[in-house]
C-alpha cells in the first residue's frame, strides 16, 4: 500500500525535529504545554443555523451547525438526534484528495461527535416535536479550510462555539417562532502528540507528520474525563497518559474561558 | 413584483451590483488563495499547482491540466446539502475549468497539474459567477503565468427588465439568467451559459450589461492584488 505523502516527512527534517526534542524544545519555538494563539469569530455563516470559525495558529476550520425535521430513532422516541461529519477538502491543503471521506476524516468526526454527546451539551430530549414522529436532528458539518495541524481541537471547538449561536429553524417549518438551541457546558477537548519521548500539546503539522502516537481528551467544566482517544501507531505508558490527562486539564479551563456558557443569544434575551 | 419604480427588492438599480469584498493570500498552505463576498455569497478559493500530475496517466506531455473543483459547504444552503459532488456542481465545475484554462499559458508546464478548489460556504445565488472571479484571484495570487485575469458576472431579466447580478429571488422568479465570465482586457469570452426566455435583442442589452459588470468586478479583483503587496512596500 503506499503510504499518502503527509506521512512521509524527509530525513533531514525528521533528524532536525528529534534534536530539538532532546533538548525539549519545538521547530516554532513553543514549550511542551503552550497551544498557538487561538481565535474563535461566531456567526458568519447565514445560511446555516449556527456557525463558528476557528483559527488555531495557521490551521482554520469552519464548523456550520444545520437543524432539519426526521424522525427520531426507535429506541429513543422523544429524543432528538445529531451527526456529525468533516470535509478534507483539497482546498485545506497539498495532501489533501477529493472524494468520500477517508478513514482521517470520519475518525475527526466521531472523536469531535464523542465528545459533543458525551458531555451532554445538547439536550436531545428537548428536541422533541411529536414523539415517536418527528423530532430535530442537528447536522453539525466541520469544514477545514487551512491545515497545519491539531484539526481535532479545532473542530471541536468550532462545533462548540458554533452550537452556542444556533437557532432552531422553527419558523421554516411552519413551528413558531424561531429560538436559540438550548445547550450545557461545552466539552474541551485537548490534543496531544509524541515523538522521540517528547509529549507536546496542540501539535502542529510539522510534529505530527513525525509524531508516534497521538493522544485526545475531552474534558466536561468540573475537569472529569467525558471522551478520549488515542491515535497513530506509537504507544504510551500509563504514566504519560496520566500526566496527559493533567495537563490537559490545565489547558482545557483557559481553553473554556474563551468559549463561556450556554448559547450566546439566549443569554443577550435574558 | 420584483422591481417597482425602476427600483429592485434589494433596493439597487437594474445596472448596479452587490456589494463586494475580495482579499488575496488568505491561506497558509495554499499557492495562491483568495476569499471573497459577493452580497450573500461567501468563497474561499485555493490553488495548488503547477505540480506533478498523478497518476502519470493523465499527464499531458504538451500542457498543464487545469483542474478546477466548485464544492458547496453542506451548510451553505437553506435545505442542508449532502456532502460530495452533484450532478450540478460536476458541470459548474468543468465550465469553470474551461473557462479559466483559456487563459493560462498552460504549454509552459507540460505534465503537470494546476489544481483550483473552490469552496462555497455560503450561498445566495450567483456562485459560480463568484467562485471564478474568487479562482482567477487566487491563481494571480499563485503566480501563475496568464494572458489576464478572469472575471464573471451574471445579468438576467426581471419583470420584463434586463438586470445585473441578480439575487436569489430575482434568479427564482426572474425570466433569464445570464452568467458571463470575460477576459476583461480583450473582452473575449470565457463562460456564457443562459437559462431562461430572452429576444435576441435582449441578449444584446443582457450581454452588454453583464460585460460592464464585469469590469467593475475586474478592477476591485487588481484592487485585492494590490493590496497583499502592500505590506512589502518600502517606507
Amino acid at each position: 500500500m503506499e503510504i499518502p505523502e503527509v506521512k512521509r516527512v524527509s530525513a533531514i527534517k525528521k533528524d532536525y525535529l528529534a534534536r530539538l526534542a532532546k533538548e525539549k524544545k519545538r521547530p516554532d519555538g513553543r514549550s511542551a504545554d503552550e497551544y498557538r494563539p487561538i481565535k474563535i469569530e461566531r456567526n458568519i455563516i447565514k445560511k446555516a443555523e449556527g456557525s463558528a470559525r476557528v483559527k488555531i495558529g495557521n490551521t482554520m476550520v469552519l464548523a456550520g451547525i444545520k437543524l432539519e425535521v426526521g424522525e427520531p430513532y426507535p429506541d429513543s422516541p422523544e429524543e432528538g438526534a445529531m451527526t456529525t461529519s468533516a470535509e478534507l477538502p483539497p482546498l485545506a491543503s497539498p495532501e489533501f484528495e477529493p472524494g468520500p471521506p477517508t478513514p482521517d476524516a470520519i475518525e475527526l468526526a466521531r472523536v469531535v461527535d464523542r465528545g459533543i454527546r458525551e458531555s451532554k451539551y445538547i439536550p436531545f430530549d428537548k428536541l422533541c416535536i411529536e414523539p415517536g414522529e418527528k423530532v430535530w436532528i442537528v447536522f453539525i458539518d466541520l469544514h477545514v479550510l487551512d491545515y497545519d495541524g491539531n484539526l481535532f481541537d479545532a473542530c471541536s471547538l468550532a462545533a462548540s462555539a458554533a452550537l452556542q449561536n444556533t437557532i432552531i429553524p422553527n419558523e421554516r417549518y411552519g413551528l413558531g417562532e424561531n429560538k436559540p438551541l438550548p445547550v450545557g457546558s461545552p466539552p474541551v477537548s485537548c490534543t496531544f502528540v509524541k515523538y522521540e519521548n517528547f509529549i507536546v500539546v496542540d501539535p502542529c503539522l510539522e510534529e505530527e507528520q513525525i509524531a508516534q502516537a497521538r493522544f485526545t481528551v475531552a474534558l466536561d467544566k468540573n475537569g472529569d474525563i467525558r471522551a478520549m482517544q488515542k491515535g497513530l501507531r506509537g504507544s504510551f505508558t500509563i504514566d504519560e497518559i496520566k500526566n496527559i490527562i493533567k495537563r490537559a486539564q490545565i489547558h482545557a479551563k483557559k481553553i473554556r474561558k474563551l468559549l463561556g456558557e450556554g448559547n450566546g443569544k439566549e443569554n443577550q434575551k435574558s | 413584483m420584483l422591481i417597482k419604480d425602476g427600483i429592485r427588492i434589494d433596493g439597487r438599480k437594474p445596472d448596479e451590483l452587490r456589494p463586494i469584498k475580495i482579499e488575496a493570500g488568505v491561506l497558509y498552505r495554499a499557492d495562491g488563495s483568495c476569499y471573497l463576498e459577493w452580497g450573500g455569497n461567501k468563497i474561499m478559493a485555493a490553488v495548488y499547482g503547477p505540480r506533478e500530475a498523478l497518476p502519470r496517466h493523465i499527464q499531458d506531455p504538451t500542457k498543464a491540466l487545469v483542474n478546477a473543483r466548485y464544492s458547496m459547504a453542506s451548510f451553505s444552503v437553506e435545505e442542508r446539502k449532502r456532502p460530495g459532488p452533484d450532478r450540478r456542481s460536476t458541470e459548474i465545475s468543468k465550465v469553470t475549468s474551461e473557462a479559466l484554462e483559456s487563459v493560462i499559458f498552460t504549454e509552459l508546464f507540460p505534465r503537470t497539474t494546476i489544481d483550483i478548489c473552490i469552496e462555497v460556504l455560503d450561498a445566495e445565488a450567483g456562485t459560480r459567477c463568484a467562485g471564478i472571479t474568487a479562482a482567477a484571484v487566487a491563481l494571480a495570487d499563485a503566480g501563475i503565468p496568464m494572458r489576464d485575469i478572469p472575471v464573471a458576472c451574471a445579468a438576467g431579466k426581471v419583470d420584463g427588465v434586463v438586470v445585473l447580478d441578480l439575487t436569489s429571488e430575482e434568479d427564482k422568479e426572474g425570466e433569464a439568467d445570464l452568467p458571463v465570465a470575460i477576459a476583461p482586457r480583450t473582452e473575449e469570452i470565457l463562460l456564457l451559459q443562459m437559462d431562461g426566455h430572452l429576444t435576441y435583442k435582449e441578449f444584446e442589452e443582457a450581454l452588454e450589461l453583464a460585460i460592464k459588470g464585469c469590469k467593475q468586478v475586474a478592477k476591485l479583483q487588481r484592487q485585492a492584488l494590490l493590496n497583499k503587496y502592500k505590506t512589502f512596500e518600502v517606507k
